[in-house]
């Protein structure tokens, strides 16, 4: 069923599009070098003010370099944080919740009270802690956000999988004496495709303030890296003589996650079809649910769904 | 019921001791605490009575059942810096993050329930528009960020708030309305939700033919029936607010724990930090657990059950 072209999410695919454009091609697009920067020229406002010229037209911070410049090539990061992040939390996830689902039993039951226990851990803290002891790298934003999400998967997938197997296609393959890897990758995986892909892209806009957050609380991507959340906290200082330091990477992280979250929500009404059967209850649940929660697939009880959603959402701050 | 909680009870615990075992390890994993603790002039031999002192000598899996039993007595050791009971620490930071955690969940009540009812009551006018905006923005703003500008405009542009710092309650308002915002929208929406599935019901039907007031009927019939989940969030979003805490406390300068935490990681102050993430962690474990508990009394479906 395809929608008509009104009811298309131009507005989010449009600001999308828009930045991966910017990520692949921030080398061409940058008027400067996003790290180096020029002591002479340091805090120069927006072009559109005193003192402000071409050169620079978003203004530099306070080690002299190019907002604007920093502002292109972070959208690299945070697209990349959030790929990456969410590609293994996702394949982890969903291979848990793909065997947890098709064994049940007690894999099941253990699998899932250890989901449950990841799900409840206060993951920021972790986060401090982790980098209090290290030090701040990509890898371990990496690992972090990944720690976080991967619960996620696993249950929605999981839920996913109890209904699948029910059905006649999967007790025939078993009657033919396929094994269980084979129905897995064939007949229970491509299933629950569609739920992945409505969960990936509700994740990305999560993933990135996430990202967004532990920069700016130095526990995330390390300096001078122009990530949109330190260049936020390298302008906290200048608040009152130079705001353009954390003005435009705050809007670049609001439009991007924006556009995300509202492609996520136009993509679970049209692509998921356990949500668009559930029609007005699925309303209530992404209300229980605000930030890009995980749609209900369990279809056990509507109060599972609902305390998933409010479950996802206590785990989201 | 009690056997549902007696399972979330256990959950509860095993996550506790999961939290304590990663801090446990991520901090042994972070070198020798005893060359932490020392003078750099200090000789080998005051290093091996440190070390010994500390129990670092004995085997790890000891360590560890020493260490869980000092935090179940509430012994976390004492601050490298000042060298007072890290105890002391937590206490005088923990109010600071508790008032700012009730202010901002008053506000984000006081907000949204309104909001949220009479965007249901004027179902796609300007208002209920604008609502749901509102709603769809708190979604996708970096809270720090938020809290900068906020600062920027009351702070540096009218000069009205307070940019940082505890005080009276006007230095309150932009810290609580950081925190609150994103949990405002969320029960904006949900309140919006309710009340349309309540106003569309019987009941509402029949106190508007019996010729009640507009106002009544709304406020009275309609909430209160209404409000059942959004209570329980209430709840939750207090908890929350305990982890948005480290956030909000960094961009306003609050004095309360989260700050503590991040300022001990900068000076090196690990006994803190442990103690500061483990106390948190303990708060928030323990009302999800409260939400649980409450959930399962105020839905039926679940105290039947599981009965």
């Amino acid at each position: 069923m395809l929608a008509r072209s009104r009811d298309l999410p131009w507005f989010p695919g449009a600001i999308l599009a828009l930045l991966v454009f910017t990520a692949l091609f921030a080398a061409y697009l940058a008027p400067q070098s996003p790290t180096a920067g020029d002591i002479t020229a340091k805090l120069i406002p927006p072009v559109w003010m005193e003192r402000g010229d071409w050169e620079h037209p978003l203004g530099t911070d306070r080690f002299g370099r190019d907002v604007l410049s920093r502002t292109i090539y972070g959208s690299r990061i945070s697209l990349l944080v959030s790929l990456i992040a969410i590609g293994v939390a996702g394949t982890f996830g969903t291979l848990l919740g793909l065997i947890s689902g098709y064994r049940g039993g007690l894999t099941d039951a253990f699998l899932m009270r250890v989901t449950d226990i990841a799900l409840s851990l206060p993951l920021i803290l972790i986060a401090v802690v982790l980098v209090a002891v290290s030090e701040p790298s990509f890898g371990n934003v990496i690992l972090i956000v990944a720690l976080l999400l991967w619960p996620r998967f696993a249950r929605q997938i999981r839920g996913e999988t109890l209904g699948i197997k029910e059905q006649d296609f999967v007790a025939l393959a078993v009657v033919a004496g396929r094994s269980s890897a084979w129905i897995i990758s064939r007949h229970i995986f491509p299933n629950v495709m569609p739920t992945l892909l409505v969960i990936s892209t509700l994740q990305v806009g999560y993933v990135i303030l996430l990202e967004g957050t532990l920069s700016f609380l130095g526990v995330g991507v390390p300096p001078p890296a122009p990530a949109w959340g330190l260049m936020i906290a390298d302008g906290r200082g200048f608040l009152a003589t130079a705001w353009w330091i954390s003005l435009f990477p705050g809007l670049a992280m609001l439009f991007t996650v924006l556009a995300v979250n509202l492609m996520g929500d136009w993509l679970r009404d049209h692509l998921d079809p356990k949500l668009r059967q559930l029609g007005g209850r699925a309303e209530v649940l992404e209300l229980l649910a605000p930030r890009p929660a995980t749609p209900v697939a369990d279809g056990a009880s509507s109060r599972d769904a609902a305390a998933a959603g409010a479950a996802s959402l206590r785990r989201d701050t | 019921m009690w056997r549902y909680l007696a399972g979330r009870a256990l959950q509860m615990l095993l996550s506790m001791l999961v939290v304590i075992s990663i801090v446990f390890v991520l901090t042994r994993l972070s070198g020798n605490p005893v060359l932490l603790l020392l003078d750099v002039n200090a000789t080998e031999r005051d290093q091996e009575i440190l070390t010994r002192h500390l129990g670092l000598d004995r085997p790890l899996p000891v360590q560890y059942v020493v260490y869980v039993k000092n935090i179940f007595v509430g012994d976390f050791g004492n601050s490298v810096l000042t060298r007072r009971p890290v105890t002391e620490h937590i206490w005088e930071r923990l109010p600071a993050t508790v008032e700012l955690g009730f202010v901002a969940m008053a506000m984000s009540v006081l907000i949204g329930v309104p909001l949220g009812m009479y965007s249901a009551v004027r179902r796609g006018s300007v208002l209920d528009t604008c609502a749901r905006v509102f709603a769809v923005l708190g979604q996708s703003m970096p809270a720090f960020w938020l809290g900068l500008m906020l600062i920027l405009f009351f702070g540096v542009v009218l000069g009205v708030l307070p940019a940082g710092g505890r005080g009276d309650f006007r230095h309150l308002i932009l810290p609580a309305f950081t925190l609150g915002y994103f949990t405002s929208a969320a029960i904006l929406r949900l309140t919006r939700s309710a009340m349309l599935e309540v106003l569309g019901s019987d009941y509402i039907k029949f106190a508007r033919l019996k010729g009640l007031h507009e106002q009544v009927v709304l406020w009275k019939h309609g909430l209160k029936n209404g409000l059942l989940p959004v209570v329980t969030f209430a709840v939750l979003l207090f908890v929350q607010f305990l982890g948005g805490a480290v956030v909000t406390e960094t961009v306003f300068a609050w004095p309360g724990l989260g700050r503590l935490i991040l300022e001990s990681i900068t000076t090196r102050d690990y006994p803190i930090v442990q103690a500061g993430v483990l106390v948190l962690s303990a708060l928030y474990l323990t009302g999800n657990l409260l939400v649980d508990v409450l959930y399962g009394y105020l839905n039926p479906r679940i105290r039947h059950a599981r009965a």
